[in-house]
């Protein structure tokens, strides 16, 4: 009897709901399209069988619906959802109505109140399931609407007692999806909803099943993402659940801790049988650093990353992370680490190591040892010993971030990550490689532990040896024998490597800049001089003595007492060098000769750069002489352009910015020049010759635009709009030029309609622009533009003819940092005579190595193009994963392009270059984002009618000599 | 009381000889059977008639289990199986199985054929015992009969080293065998689920040591060797043919490939070539980094590494030989040892332990001048290193296996007495379990708390859990049902079906109570006050008032008279069926209070 009454409670329950529902929906009248619902009512009645219904919904879920039509189908649905038996087509429905309120423009909240009534009567868990994420879904598309979250969260919190983990698995999500997130709306709210979501999602930690209590945490941090602030409360019960059986949970109750720890880092919590106290954020490191021995790697992986962000913990628990007691037959022992250490501190050479070296020295108390460390110890140890390589490189990432916060834990790790360099795995060396140079502004390395790093230059991965150059080019080095190790093992590298001579020289270069007081002591050795004897004069072409003399006078650029030490033979080497590799070599002032460098006049306080001074002036020159005669203005244009292709080339971190301005004003030039022909004033069809001129100028500004546009990082939305007005003005003239040379009026319609939607697309896209662009060629046409609408394309030329020539010049405003993209192929080099042989209908690999600087999303558009002496040309999209990513703007493309050809009787050479691809539709903001970045994805773009696809070619091309053979039969 | 009963025959406090019976729940299982190196005797073997004095060893075995092939732990398997007589299945895992017969049969040539001793098995024995074998799979559930199953974890060690776990009904025992918990060049590390056996018989030959990480030792050895054949030096590694010797052999090939060295390494041939094989083969029982790159390249097809020949050790120039035997005391080895002596550009690596006596320990102990025979005195110029590669779990590694397994009880295996007791200290201090470690021959009972299984049906469940507040996974629930003990089977099933199954007839039950109330009103009047009463206390309940003068609450019902002798007195008639009892003696307790006085 009580069962029967609890029943009559619960439905009258239910009824009071009912009620509250029919309050709130006041539903909007719409007007629906039968077409689209109709079609599916028809195929539902026509339906036999559920197996059919299950097909012409599969069938309809394929097409898309418009966003009109959207409510009538889901009545249609809703229909014959209370009408269906069988609960797989049930289920498709509910899918249905989900995927339908995902469309964009339809607001879903006419429908909850049928979708939240479908709840009620079923029976099937995985209907419920699905209505549950139909409602998610729902919910998700009303964010600001909080009486309708609270109503689902309602709704989901009733269904929470489900004997399904699917159905409370839906709940749970709900609410962490939806769950109000500010207290104080919630309490006005509802009175019953107002019960605190924590708690709610708190109460399933500890269901019994591991889905749910995985979506329990899920949830929580899906609240602590959305911005609710976590109570502290629920750091005990997260604790227990990181003894959990199954992973998933434990994986995410190690998310749920961190996310704790680093909300109240410094309140205090218990340590459980003492009556210690400790910080929350230290308890939680410790707890992590537990994780980093849990049983599935999965976890593991998860610790060891999460490990890197917790750095409020205080010093002493991290550095114990490192620690770990050795001993052997319960006598303490040394570790290998501390060994090595004693040795360099005692001034004692490594000699050669005995038996019994390591024999352990004193007693241990064996109380005293504790064998599972409670808190930090060894995590690190562990996890950088882990048997996954995942988790190694995790815990190398884990160390990497935490030594970069704390510069003594890093002198620490130091050891730890010189022993990494040593995994078997690649992808493991190179990421403690990348992790010792992130944090090398904080260490300095040993002799013993340089030793170690400097062995891995000999590796044969090209990846791995580059990365240890980039690392030396930043270290700290101790002792003048470390200097002379290091430049050792480098020319070791070089003879055993010689494709490394960039590389290496511009290590060296960093090294000897860094360590001048170091590198003096060795350079009478170094460039093997003698007090009495003349030494032979080196080989000047031998990288090994340039790789010395790099690392020489970049000392001594600091060093001013160095230079008395060379002989007279170093100082010629010296000019030639600092002419031939002006990148490596510093200008030097050198005592009793001229400087052979341009003087740096040291008056000069660098902030005030003169060169920038001097590229601002020139640009000022220009833009103020705006009403000077015409001849006046070519030629301010074309010295400045002259001035600033110079500075360009001089001043390296001007060089994008002097060349964008010079490209600019060539443009500006050559539309001046054009407008300047006499055949405007003539008759048309007489001056052919000079129509070339100007179409052919047409032509060229708009390449010009185009490169401005891509090819240059850092160009912000005012210079886009002043490159498309620009474009524009070259369009008006390409409009012009046509009408003055062809004949009949029939293709001018055409060419002038396109030319006036460019105008009109131009308008909309830079509306909030236009201000800024008073008196320009835009700016006089859109008050013209109802006129011209309306008029004949004869007229509409005359009167762009006549806003070009009155049209002002637009002041291009520079953004703060600009670089050019550029490219430099370093192999193949250009420069063999052997030509590379292949049958011919065969393929040759031929390996590209490439430079790029400052190219956005390289993957996407950088290209590699073969042209043959054919004429033909052959364009590859090289991998993804062909781009490497060395540093901060700069790429590397290694890959390889496949070459064929049909036979030759002789060889000949092949040009490769790189490009740059464009797609003028893509506007640089949306470039930036990466969305899919496979090459393929430009192709699949459906080109419109104003989008112009093209390649600019951004490197000097090289000549690679092929010869294909015939092949023989 | 169910209890699990455990005695070593070998092993027990000691290292070598490892075989273990284990009694659980009327299954007799023998874990491990291998020999002692340190005797030439009768103590090589396990005393096998402990087991029993006469009668065949099948009838009292159910199965054998084969941890690992080194010989401490299957050297005796032909001599049990054969000689002393065993039919029964021997399980172990397919490379153990592979690489064991060669080993065994390679002890045999040693024993038989240099030291010549008579009456010990034969070749046709080793074959007849292998065919007794039963391979298993990691992870695969074997049944060795109807209640005893088996399972096998990884385990590190060696190739195809693995942990078992033996399972009878709800009871289970987990023998590690030996196991690492670092992974190294070739293997992984041991793992094992949260299995919570009642008994981890776990290894523990380094339980007083805790080991410095594997890189920095890899690391010397790597630089040393590296140094040497950059100086023209030879390089002279001394192994024993299987385990650490391949894992040595990765180390030195992978560097070479990275390093893009050109120096030969050479491998003395033997058995290690049929082993090699089996290595290259067993793919799946090798490291991530292993399973991962085979694909492209089988790990242990060498590149760089190609087999010795005699001549080649007079060759100039820099070479890396591995040569066994691993202590220096004979063979090949000690041949190469002898030619390269001399230069101190040279070097020979000792990867492992050696024992006293041999040339081995001498050169380690720092020897620099040494007779061999004939009154040969043999200057020992070259640079002497050692390099311990050992591939057993330290003692932090056996707390995080027991960490991982969760066991009620522990017992210590293959190890020093001495050293076990620490461990055993430390694993009872932190684990709060109970550690045994007997020694040979002494047996150790653990009683063990099995849960017994139940089967309910699930219209009682879903019945039962319909009442009463929300089920709560933290609260134990009461349920009311019937315990069915039939045909070996437990049932719980409701009352009306047990009556249905057993052929009974239902009896009601029924709890009659007098209550006396003082109360000198009218019948009626002391009704309506004590329903109003209940109406107050009880709101949960639906308490109604018949009209025919009686009260009921849920179905207990109530009913005052007053006192035949004593007007004053009413007495209160409850009344309730023995399924209301909780609700009915609450009800008397509530009512003998008497009613509250305010009413009155």
């Amino acid at each position: 009897m009580a069962a029967h009454l609890k029943k009559r409670v619960y439905e009258e329950f239910t009824k009071v709901v009912q009620q509250q529902h029919d309050d709130l929906s006041t539903k909007k009248l719409r007007l629906t399209k039968p077409s689209k619902s109709a079609a599916l009512h028809v195929d539902l009645c026509k339906a036999t069988s559920p197996a059919d219904a299950l097909q012409y919904l599969l069938q309809f879920a394929r097409k898309p619906v418009e966003v009109e039509s959207v409510e009538g189908v889901v009545r249609i649905l809703l229909e014959h959802y209370y009408k269906e038996n069988d609960a797989s087509v049930r289920l498709k429905i509910a899918s249905l109505l989900g995927l339908l309120s995902k469309t964009a423009g339809f607001s879903p909240d006419c429908i909850m109140d049928d979708a939240i009534n479908t709840l009620q009567n079923e029976k099937s868990h995985q209907v419920l399931a699905q209505l549950l994420d139909t409602l998610l879904v729902i919910g998700t598309k009303l964010p600001d609407n909080p009486s309708i979250r609270m109503r689902l969260v309602e709704v989901a919190c009733k269904h929470l007692t489900d004997s399904s983990h699917g159905v409370r698995n839906k709940c749970l999500q709900l609410i962490g999806c939806l769950g109000p997130v500010e207290k104080g709306v919630a309490k006005e709210a509802e009175s019953q909803a107002a019960k605190d979501v924590q708690k709610i999602i708190g109460d399933h930690f500890n269901d019994q099943d591991p889905r749910v209590r995985t979506a329990a945490i899920k949830a929580m941090l899906q609240l602590h993402e959305r911005g609710l602030k976590l109570q502290q409360a629920i750091y005990s019960q997260a604790c227990k659940l990181l003894a959990d059986d199954y992973e998933q949970v434990r994986s995410a109750a190690v998310q749920l801790i961190w996310v704790l720890s680093q909300l109240y880092p410094e309140s205090i919590v218990p340590i459980p049988s003492s009556n210690e106290e400790i910080r929350l954020v230290d308890d939680a490191f410790g707890k992590v650093c537990h994780m980093v021995s849990d049983g599935s790697w999965v976890v593991r992986v998860q610790a060891a990353k999460l490990l890197g962000s917790m750095q409020q913990v205080s010093s002493h628990f991290l550095e114990q992370t490192l620690d770990k007691k050795l001993m052997s037959d319960l006598r303490r022992k040394r570790t290998a680490h501390e060994r090595a250490k004693e040795l360099y501190s005692s001034g004692e050479f490594s000699s050669g190591r005995k038996w019994g070296d390591d024999a352990p020295k004193e007693e241990i108390d064996t109380g005293a040892v504790n064998l599972i460390e409670s808190g930090a110890c060894g995590a690190f140890v562990h996890g950088l010993e882990d048997e996954m390589y995942e988790v190694r490189i995790a815990a190398v990432e884990a160390l990497c971030m935490l030594a970069q916060s704390s510069p003594s834990f890093a002198e620490k790790c130091l050891d730890f990550l010189v022993d990494m360099f040593n995994d078997e795995i690649e992808e493991v060396r190179l990421q403690s490689i990348h992790t010792m140079r992130k944090i090398s502004h904080n260490i300095t390395l040993r002799e013993d532990q340089l030793d170690t790093v400097l062995a891995v230059l000999e590796d044969s991965s090209r990846d791995i040896r580059e990365a240890l150059h980039e690392l030396l080019c930043c270290t700290n080095v101790s002792t003048k024998e470390g200097i002379h190790l290091a430049l050792v093992e480098l020319l070791k590298n070089l003879t055993k490597y010689p494709t490394d001579r960039e590389s290496i020289w511009k290590c060296l270069k960093f090294l000897g800049s860094r360590h001048p007081t170091l590198v003096l002591p060795l350079v009478p050795e170094l460039l093997s001089t003698h007090p009495f004897f003349d030494t032979p004069e080196p080989d000047m072409d031998d990288p090994a003595y340039i790789a010395v003399l790099v690392l020489i006078f970049n000392a001594a650029k600091s060093c001013p007492t160095m230079p008395a030490l060379f002989s007279d033979h170093t100082f010629r080497h010296y000019a030639y060098l600092r002419d031939s590799l002006s990148h490596l070599v510093p200008p030097l002032r050198l005592p009793g000769r001229k400087l052979v460098s341009s003087p740096v006049s040291p008056s000069i306080t660098p902030h005030e750069d003169p060169s920038q001074q001097f590229l601002h002036q020139s640009l000022e020159r220009v833009y103020n002489l705006q009403h000077l005669d015409p001849q006046g203005i070519q030629e301010l244009l074309e010295f400045t352009i002259r001035d600033l292709q110079r500075l360009g080339e001089l001043q390296s971190e001007l060089a994008g910015m002097a060349d964008f301005t010079a490209t600019y004003l060539q443009c500006q030039l050559l539309l001046i020049k054009a407008l300047q022909e006499k055949l405007w004033n003539v008759a048309a069809p007489l001056y052919l010759k000079q129509n070339a001129l100007a179409s052919a100028a047409a032509k060229q500004i708009l390449e010009e635009t185009y490169k401005m546009e891509f090819m240059y990082s850092g160009v912000e939305s005012r210079q886009v709009v002043i490159i498309h007005h620009m474009r524009l003005q070259a369009k008006a003239l390409q409009l012009i030029v046509t009408a003055r040379t062809t004949r009949g009026v029939e293709p001018l319609f055409g060419m002038c309609e396109k030319f006036l939607q460019e105008v009109d697309s131009f308008q909309r896209c830079f509306i909030s622009e236009l201000p800024h662009m008073q008196g320009s060629f835009v700016d006089k046409l859109l008050d013209l533009m109802p006129r011209l609408v309306t008029s004949k394309p004869s007229e509409v030329v005359k009167i762009l003819q006549t806003t070009l020539r009155q049209s002002t010049f637009l002041h291009l405003p520079l953004p703060e940092q600009l670089h050019r993209a550029t490219a430099n192929i370093i192999e193949p080099t250009g420069e063999s005579d052997n030509p590379l042989r292949f049958t011919s209908g065969l393929v040759v690999a031929l390996d590209v190595d490439a430079t790029l600087e400052h190219v956005q999303d390289p993957q996407g558009t950088v290209k590699v193009q073969v042209l043959y002496p054919d004429g033909q040309a052959q364009l590859i999209h090289p991998k993804p994963a062909d781009f490497r990513n060395p540093g901060p703007g700069r790429h590397r493309l290694i890959t390889q392009v496949y070459l064929s050809h049909t036979a030759w009787t002789e060889p000949c050479q092949i040009e490769v270059r790189l490009l740059l691809a464009y797609n003028s539709n893509r506007s640089k903001a949306s470039a930036r984002n990466p969305k899919s970045t496979w090459s393929e994805s430009l192709e699949a773009l459906p080109p419109s009618e104003n989008g112009i696809e093209g390649t600019i070619p951004f490197s000097k091309p090289v000549k690679v000599y092929i010869m294909p053979k015939p092949a023989r039969r | 009381m169910p209890e699990i009963k455990v005695t070593p025959l070998g092993a027990g406090q000691d290292v070598g000889r490892s075989c273990i019976l284990v009694s659980i729940a009327g299954k007799n299982v023998m874990l491990d059977c291998g020999m002692h190196m340190g005797y030439n005797d009768d103590r090589r073997f396990p005393d096998f008639s402990y087991i029993t004095q006469n009668g065949r060893l099948t009838d009292f075995l159910d199965c054998v289990i084969i941890s690992h092939f080194h010989l401490d732990h299957c050297g005796a398997l032909p001599y049990f199986s054969e000689m002393v007589g065993y039919d029964g299945p021997i399980y172990m895992t397919h490379p153990t199985k592979a690489i064991c017969p060669i080993l065994l049969e390679d002890y045999r040539k040693i024993t038989v054929d240099k030291k010549g001793e008579t009456n010990f098995f034969t070749s046709q024995m080793i074959k007849d015992c292998m065919k007794k074998v039963v391979a298993v799979h990691l992870h695969q559930t074997v049944q060795v009969d109807e209640e005893l199953e088996i399972k096998a974890y990884y385990a590190g060690h060696v190739l195809g080293a693995a942990m078992f776990q033996i399972k009878v009904g709800c009871e289970s025992v987990v023998y590690t065998g030996d196991y690492n918990m670092t992974p190294d060049r070739h293997l992984g590390a041991a793992w094992i689920d949260k299995c919570r056996p009642d008994l981890l018989i776990s290894e523990s030959t380094y339980a007083t040591t805790i080991r410095d990480s594997k890189r920095c030792r890899e690391r010397d050895f790597l630089k040393k060797v590296h140094e040497t054949v950059e100086r023209g030096g030879k390089v002279l590694i001394p192994v024993f043919a299987l385990g650490r010797a391949q894992e040595l052999c990765i180390l030195l090939e992978t560097f070479w490939e990275r390093m893009n060295l050109k120096a030969p390494i050479y491998f003395s041939t033997g058995l290690t070539e049929k082993a090699n094989h089996y290595y290259k083969l067993f793919i799946t029982w090798t490291n991530q980094k292993i399973r991962k790159t085979f694909v492209q390249r089988n790990m242990f097809e060498f590149k760089h590494i190609k087999a010795f020949d005699r001549a080649f050790a007079d060759n100039p120039g820099p070479m890396v030989v591995f040569a066994t035997p691993g202590m220096l005391h004979a063979g090949q080895s000690l041949q190469i040892f002898r030619k390269w002596a001399g230069n101190e550009k040279n070097m020979v690596i000792m990867p492992g332990y050696c024992v006293q006596g041999t040339v081995g320990h001498k050169i380690l102990s720092g020897q620099r001048k040494l007779e061999m025979e004939g009154r040969q005195i043999l200057e020992v110029k070259m640079q002497v290193e050692y390099m311990s590669f050992s591939a057993h779990a330290d003692a932090k590694g056996i707390m995080q296996l027991i960490r991982q397994a969760e066991p009620r009880n522990v017992l210590l295996v293959h190890g020093e007495a001495k050293k076990m007791e620490f461990l055993k200290q430390k694993i009872e201090q932190e684990f709060h379990v109970n550690c045994y470690m007997p020694a040979n021959g002494e047996t150790t009972t653990i009683f063990t708390n099995p849960s017994i299984p139940v089967d309910i049906s699930l219209g009682l469940l879903k019945r039962e859990a319909a009442i009463g507040p929300v089920p709560d996974a933290k609260k134990p629930k009461l349920m009311h049902g019937t315990l069915l003990m039939k045909d070996n089977s437990f049932r719980l099933v409701s009352p009306e079906q047990a009556l249905k199954e057993l052929g009974l007839v239902e009896h009601q039950l029924r709890f009659t109570c007098r209550v006396h109330i003082q109360d000198p009103r009218k019948e009626h009047e002391t009704v309506l006050r004590v329903y109003n009463h209940l109406k107050g206390v009880l709101k949960d309940y639906s308490v109604q008032h018949l009209p025919d003068g009686s009260i009921t609450v849920e179905s207990i019902l109530i009913q005052a008279t007053a006192h035949s002798e004593d007007q004053g007195t009413k007495v209160l008639l409850v009344s309730w069926t023995y399924q209301d009892e909780e609700l009915g003696s609450y009800l008397t307790s509530l009512l003998k209070k008497g009613l509250p006085q305010s009413t009155a």
